[in-house]
């Protein structure tokens, strides 16, 4: 009787096309808000540096990715690097006008991200599957490179590491830097998250959206019914990248504070992959499950052992954590290839007819 | 116009004064080839025989060159602990077969080919437990594989000098692939595994044992991964970044197409003897180091005219 939507009439259009149609996912929701404005009072300065904000991060990470490859259907493996494009625009942008608010800098700076995305989409008009993760490679190896090889991205720095500068906004709030206060960082980035998911949830329940479902289950039917596979196909691989470059230029200025070109390697790139088809492919929800489970699974279990009273070596911990994370990836694939979403949506239709067996 | 002259026309001005030179640096290019076409072969090999995209093959070759070089430290002789590598690797089989690639069966290709990353992880975990995260020296002179190198003069005072390692590892690729080829065609388990290749039910229904295939081919790729993990690891040291390496078998695998042996070869070849002649002659261009993403990008250029590869079956799609 807790979750069910029987006598909520729709009335209006409007109330029709609402994002949360029925009022106990607008009660949750609210909950769930309530929590993540709640969580820095009362948690640590390391919870919410070293887990809540990446882990938001790289769930903008994760939907990004999810755009592309569980929304348009194109397998990449270059995530990592537009997320790279995104941190380097915006350091060099903040260089170039230290004035303007980072936060609009962060925003415009996934803008370069998608513009190179589209470039490197452009195989996707011929090359398809396997081959085009393949392709999708050589933007990922080729941009590592451009980020070692040129200097003027990273301001001629001896280090060849980029380090964020301290910079304030909003009256005299310290944003981004080494004295940045926890707190503000994980607002900041809670706030552009929410924002940002909220516009890419219309996206893909509107007419671009289900342009790319369509190419992405069978493109030649979607070109036979009107659907232009240049534009669908690009206009993914665009908004992809803008997200991954947004999500990429926070991960630098608010998470890392420094980062070598090593930051944004094939590793990244995979360990995104891994929270997109954990979390379940076309699935937005999905991506935070996956996120938190593919960030939290080995800050877990390195805190884990020493907890147990297991005494074993720092490094020892970190194999075994890899070698479980490994494990659970399979086992995770074998139970429920689909992903969390889908156990999400499984227990959402159990409490619809609870206490009942069925419905 | 000095831009042109140096893209389209300095380098082969290099190549033609340096003939010697030129003749070493394909050399080099021709035996990494070989070694990108012997990872490209274990891919090529499960995937004909499943469908699988191993992503682990990388890793396998890592695994079985620690494995062994890890055994003879513990004392165990090199001919022994090569047998017993050869062991470990069809115990890996059995155990991928029985634990990942059973359950997984008729799930869709990007499921699988993310199990084999998570086995990537598995073994790198695994690895780096038993035998410890750093490099370590392959026990080439134990193993009976020639070590030093001769130099040949060509024309007038120009000098070629060949690794003796480099040497065997393309004969002992050029064996493998033979054997491989006898195999595949002549024998039972061969034809078997070409019958699985071409259709799952078919070849249930004439009672071939898709899990007892499955158990052959990814040991026969385990043999493939140690094979190259003793020949790379003679030629550098056997250590986790070989696994960036493998990575370079996937244009490999596009440019062959991902079904064919012999594809699997000239592919190596091509990508190898083009990402040493372009790191060479064109890379201080833009600064060197371009190595890392020529192969991909070759790769790249051949697909927009050929997206099925150079030896792959013809796409045909239907609606």
């Amino acid at each position: 009787m807790l979750y069910r939507e029987s006598g909520q009439y729709k009335t209006s259009y409007i109330a029709d096309q609402a994002i949360f149609p029925i009022r106990e996912d607008r009660i949750g929701m609210a909950i769930i808000g309530a929590i993540a404005l709640a969580i820095p009072f009362f948690a640590s300065d390391f919870f919410l540096n070293a887990i809540m904000t990446p882990f938001l991060i790289l769930a903008l990470a994760a939907i990004g990715l999810n755009i592309l490859t569980g929304y348009a259907g194109q397998l990449s493996l270059g995530s990592g690097a537009f997320m790279g494009v995104g941190a380097y625009s915006c350091y060099k942008l903040t260089s170039i006008f230290p004035d303007v608010n980072i936060i609009i800098l962060v925003m415009i700076s996934g803008l370069f991200s998608a513009g190179i995305g589209v470039i490197f989409g452009l195989p996707s008009l011929r090359i398809k599957g396997l081959y085009l993760a393949v392709t999708t490679l050589a933007a990922q190896f080729f941009l590592e490179w451009c980020f070692i090889r040129i200097p003027w991205l990273y301001n001629y720095n001896a280090s060849g590491a980029i380090e964020v500068p301290e910079r304030r906004g909003f009256g005299d709030i310290i944003l981004t830097g080494p004295s940045a206060p926890a707190m503000t960082q994980y607002f900041v980035v809670l706030g552009i998250v929410v924002v940002v998911t909220l516009a890419v949830k219309n996206i893909v329940r509107g007419r671009i959206g289900r342009q790319w479902m369509m190419i992405r289950d069978m493109d030649i039917a979607a070109e036979l019914m009107g659907v232009r596979p240049l534009t669908a196909k690009l206009s993914a691989f665009a908004v992809s990248s803008y997200l991954c470059g947004v999500a990429g230029a926070m991960f630098i200025f608010f998470y890392l504070g420094a980062a070598e070109p090593s930051a944004f390697s094939i590793t990244l790139s995979f360990q995104i992959l891994f929270m997109v088809i954990l979390g379940g492919l076309g699935s937005l929800v999905g991506s935070f499950f996956g996120a938190a489970f593919i960030w939290g699974l080995p800050i877990v279990l390195r805190a884990g052992f020493p907890a147990l009273g297991i005494g074993i070596g720092a490094e020892t911990v970190f194999h075994i954590a890899t070698m479980i994370v490994g494990a659970l990836i399979i086992v995770f694939l074998i139970v429920e290839p689909h992903g969390l979403a889908r156990l999400w949506s499984l227990g959402k239709e159990k409490l619809r007819v609870w206490p009942f067996p069925y419905g | 116009m000095d831009v042109l002259y140096s893209v389209l026309v300095d380098p082969f001005v290099q190549m033609a004064e340096m003939p010697d030179f030129l003749l070493q640096v394909l050399w080099e290019g021709f035996v990494a080839g070989v070694l990108y076409a012997l990872i490209a072969l274990g891919f090529v090999l499960i995937y004909k025989a499943s469908g699988v995209f191993n992503f682990a093959q990388g890793i396998m070759v890592v695994f079985a060159g620690l494995t062994l070089v890890g055994l003879h430290e513990k004392g165990v002789p090199a001919y022994l602990a090569l047998i017993l590598t050869i062991g470990v690797m069809g115990l890996l089989a059995l155990a991928v077969e029985r634990f990942v690639m059973r359950p997984l069966v008729n799930q869709p290709d990007i499921i699988l080919l993310m199990s084999t990353i998570g086995l990537t992880y598995f073994l790198v975990g695994f690895g780096e437990f038993v035998f410890g995260g750093e490099p370590k020296q392959m026990i080439t002179e134990e193993l009976g594989l020639p070590t030093g190198s001769s130099a040949f003069e060509i024309g007038d005072g120009g000098l070629l000098i060949l690794q003796h390692i480099d040497i065997a590892a393309a004969v002992i690729a050029l064996i493998m692939v033979g054997v491989l080829a006898v195999f595949f065609n002549k024998t039972r388990i061969g034809r078997a595994l070409r019958a699985v290749a071409d259709d799952h039910q078919a070849a249930l229904s004439v009672g071939i044992s898709l899990n007892q295939i499955w158990a052959i081919v990814w040991f026969a790729a385990g043999i493939v991964a140690l094979t190259t993990g003793i020949m790379w690891g003679a030629r550098s040291d056997v250590s986790f970044a070989l696994e960036i390496i493998a990575f370079k078998a996937l244009p490999v695998l596009i440019l062959g197409g991902f079904t064919s042996i012999p594809g699997a070869i000239v592919g190596g070849l091509i990508i190898g003897v083009g990402e040493k002649i372009g790191e060479i002659y064109w890379g201080p261009l833009v600064g060197g180091g371009i190595e890392s993403w020529l192969a991909y990008m070759i790769a790249l250029i051949f697909l927009l005219f050929r997206p099925q590869g150079l030896f792959g079956e013809r796409i045909i799609e239907r609606v």
